[in-house]
């Protein structure tokens, strides 16, 4: 037996386009089918299926995972990450291909899957637990210290609508944390919460990493990655673009980021099945028009135009802004502001302005990321998840040391200067 | 996408230890993936390895529901107990409908018990795995937990409900026989008729969303053709076997012959009626593990 953790060989999955459109048939449209199907089928006998029907979420996707091995999987929103680790965890299975995993698998799609905000929080350990494939006897024995982790010991015997969502996150994390699976598949769940909280869960990450326990770790955050994974594999349109060490390849993943993704606007078509929708994003100059080059002393507007297709409770906003290193270097949220503007939106279409004001970042090359979430809401926790949407360079043309300005910030900060008596603190 | 997830899985042991602390064994568990045609096997070991999840679902539906309604205990004797009392009214008294020597009113909740027990059973299991699409797209487990826990939390309105049932008894002055001890397995067979009907329709409801409104049809359709307001004894004999392919005609018989000593004993009616259910159940697991594949990617 070798070290061999996961052999993933050809791994395909195709997805129907228009199963995405039209997801629920009704029965009797299945009953008119049956009859209309046969000559439909007679007619386009010979005929090849016309190409755009289908796309391939993931083709011919093939690489190996020793064991306690820590890999970093990265890739432009839609490449086929999240498909990946469905499959590898069995929830979707392939089209075509195989795939062969050695020891236990536990799977982290999305934090607090499955939580009931009628029940405790004592009752939805023991539940969200058992979801995530522990059993009974395994949370009695780790319940105190997932508890201890979680840090709510007061509020443990509350209903969880009555948490608040910071809460939520952390009572649920704590649960995940504690999965003790051989082979561990992180999604992006790390995007959420606040600075404290991803801390921690890095934190937790790195222990279960160091601990020898095989990780696929998805994320959009280049520095999460490189702290993490010591190698990792980018996913492109489905395909393994490249693999190896984290850092030429991340180098190599924002380089071609920034050559075809460098845009100031994005648009997404409309796709009913979501509650929320990011549908267009656009970066603005102070004079409102579309621009990628910034100066440091003008404001940068990000625009956002928004479509509810049903109301969800607790709706919020995530921005990240990303240097071109994949170090975030702002974030920022909708709970900026109180009260959370996006909170239970009716239906219609909105338009959201986020500004950053003149002389905050730094000069340099910067990326958007975007994420909509709810923690009330029904359909679970992320409503939309654009990811990384646009990009934009600042420079700073004013000041002195101009684009030579090292650090986070462009802001300019006072030198005070008055004449003095003593070179010593005067002494009242 | 017409092949399927088929996982395969086998203990390889090896000389080698996990670095992990808790495991010592040496053995490794292997899990193939790939897509494969035709029948899928049940893997009911891995579901019974899965019966802390099962537990806890059920468990989550029962105390959710006794959270969240006012009357709580309450609904699981108002539905039956205002049931008989309309059917008494109207089939006993008005239209004087026969009730084998009982009566009407205790003939009826006799009736009433196990078939509330299979409406909420099998609405319950057929809206399940709708229900539960944020599992079904975010975590693996074996599917089949789904609707087999959703047809679990009606029993507790049924015990509920049958506390009533005794006190009838005693006010009616009927005492129980030996046949009482038979009372379980017509149960389960009531549960075994949900639980095929929910595998059918759960999987149905995935892809279909017209079978949510088909079934509380169905129910009702169900109800008449069994015989909750009328003996089994007004169905000709010799179509009495034949009547025996809906289970829940075996089912209400055989509560009223356990409970009451009335009716019709056990015979040709439950044989057809427990081969009927089974093959329900069986089809519709076969049916139901077919159509898994699909869940996570239509729901």
């Amino acid at each position: 037996m070798s070290d061999l953790a996961i052999r993933v060989e050809n791994l395909s999955k195709r997805y129907r386009i228009g199963v995405r459109q039209q997801r629920y048939r009704r029965f009797s449209e299945t009953v008119m089918d049956t009859f209309s199907a046969p000559i439909r089928r007679l007619r386009s006998l010979g005929k090849p299926t016309p190409p755009e029907e289908t796309i391939w979420a993931l083709k011919e996707v093939s690489f190996e995972v020793e064991r306690g091995e820590v890999l970093g999987i990265i890739g432009r929103n839609g490449a086929g990450k999240t498909t990946l680790l469905k499959i590898l965890s069995r929830i979707t299975e392939p089209t075509e291909g195989r795939a062969e995993i050695h020891g236990r698998v536990g799977s982290l799609l999305e934090v607090g899957t499955g939580f009931h905000s009628e029940l405790t929080g004592r009752e939805n350990v023991y539940l969200n637990g058992a979801i995530l494939g522990m059993k009974k006897a395994e949370i009695d024995r780790k319940f105190d210290e997932i508890v201890a982790f979680s840090g709510i010991e007061k509020f443990l015997d509350t209903p969880v609508k009555r948490y608040s969502s910071g809460m939520r996150v952390r009572l649920a994390f704590a649960v995940a944390a504690h999965l003790e699976p051989e082979i561990m598949l992180v999604d992006e769940v790390l995007a959420v919460g606040d600075f404290q909280f991803q801390k921690k869960c890095l934190g937790k990450m790195g222990e279960v990493a160091r601990g020898g326990r095989t990780v696929l770790f998805v994320s959009h955050r280049m520095s999460a990655i490189r702290q993490l994974c010591p190698t990792c594999l980018w996913i492109d349109n489905g395909r393994i673009r490249k693999t190896g060490a984290s850092s030429p390849v991340i180098d190599c993943y924002l380089a071609a980021v920034d050559k075809s993704g460098e845009t100031a606007e994005a648009v997404f078509d409309e796709d009913p099945e979501k509650e929320f929708q990011l549908r267009c994003v656009r970066l603005l100059n102070e004079e409102g028009v579309l621009a990628q080059r910034f100066d440091c002393d003008n404001p940068v507007i990000i625009e956002l135009a928004c479509q509810v297709h049903r109301r969800v409770p607790g709706l919020y906003g995530y921005l990240s802004v990303s240097r071109e290193d994949g170090i975030t270097a702002m974030v920022s949220d909708s709970f900026d502001v109180v009260p959370n503007p996006l909170d239970d939106l009716p239906v219609g279409t909105y338009s959201v302005r986020i500004t950053i004001p003149a002389r905050t970042l730094g000069p340099g090359q910067y990326s958007v990321y975007l994420n909509f979430a709810s923690l009330l809401s029904f359909k679970g926790f992320s409503v939309d998840t654009p990811g990384v949407v646009c990009t934009f360079s600042l420079d700073d043309f004013v000041s002195r040391r101009g684009n030579k300005r090292a650090g986070f910030f462009s802001t300019q900060l006072s030198w005070d200067v008055s004449r003095v008596s003593s070179l010593l603190p005067t002494e009242n | 996408m017409s092949k399927s997830l088929a996982v395969e899985e086998q203990v390889v042991t090896t000389t080698q230890t996990i670095p992990e602390p808790e495991t010592k064994l040496a053995q490794v568990l292997v899990t193939i993936i790939e897509p494969s045609r035709g029948w899928i096997s049940l893997k009911l070991k891995e579901l019974i390895e899965y019966r802390d999840l099962l537990f806890f679902l059920a468990w989550r539906d029962i105390s959710v529901r006794y959270k969240q309604t006012v009357l709580g205990a309450a609904w699981a004797i108002i539905q039956p107990f205002f049931s008989m009392v309309v059917f008494s009214l109207f089939f006993g008294r008005l239209a004087k409908i026969p009730s084998d020597g009982v009566p009407y009113p205790i003939f009826s909740y006799a009736a009433m018990l196990p078939w509330q027990y299979f409406a909420t059973a099998t609405t319950n299991s057929s809206n399940s795995l709708v229900g539960s699409s944020n599992l079904l797209t975010k975590v693996y487990f074996p599917r089949l937990v789904i609707p087999l826990a959703s047809v679990l939390p009606a029993m507790i309105d049924f015990a509920i409900a049958f506390v009533v049932l005794l006190g009838m008894m005693v006010y009616y002055g009927i005492a129980p026989t030996w046949h009482l001890c038979f009372l379980p397995l017509f149960l389960l067979l009531a549960l075994v008729t949900a639980l095929g009907v929910g595998l059918w329709l759960s999987a149905m409801n995935v892809q279909y969303r017209d079978i949510r409104y088909a079934v509380p049809f169905l129910v009702q359709f169900w109800m008449f053709a069994s015989p909750v307001t009328y003996p089994s004894s007004l169905v000709p004999e010799q179509w009495r076997a034949l009547y025996g392919m809906n289970p829940m005609a075996s089912v209400i018989e055989g509560f009223r012959w356990a409970l009451l000593n009335t009716g019709t004993a056990p015979g040709p009616m439950t044989a057809v009626s427990v081969a009927a259910a089974l093959a329900l159940l069986v089809s519709g697991a076969y049916y139901f593990r077919r159509m898994e594949k699909t869940f996570a990617d239509v729901v």
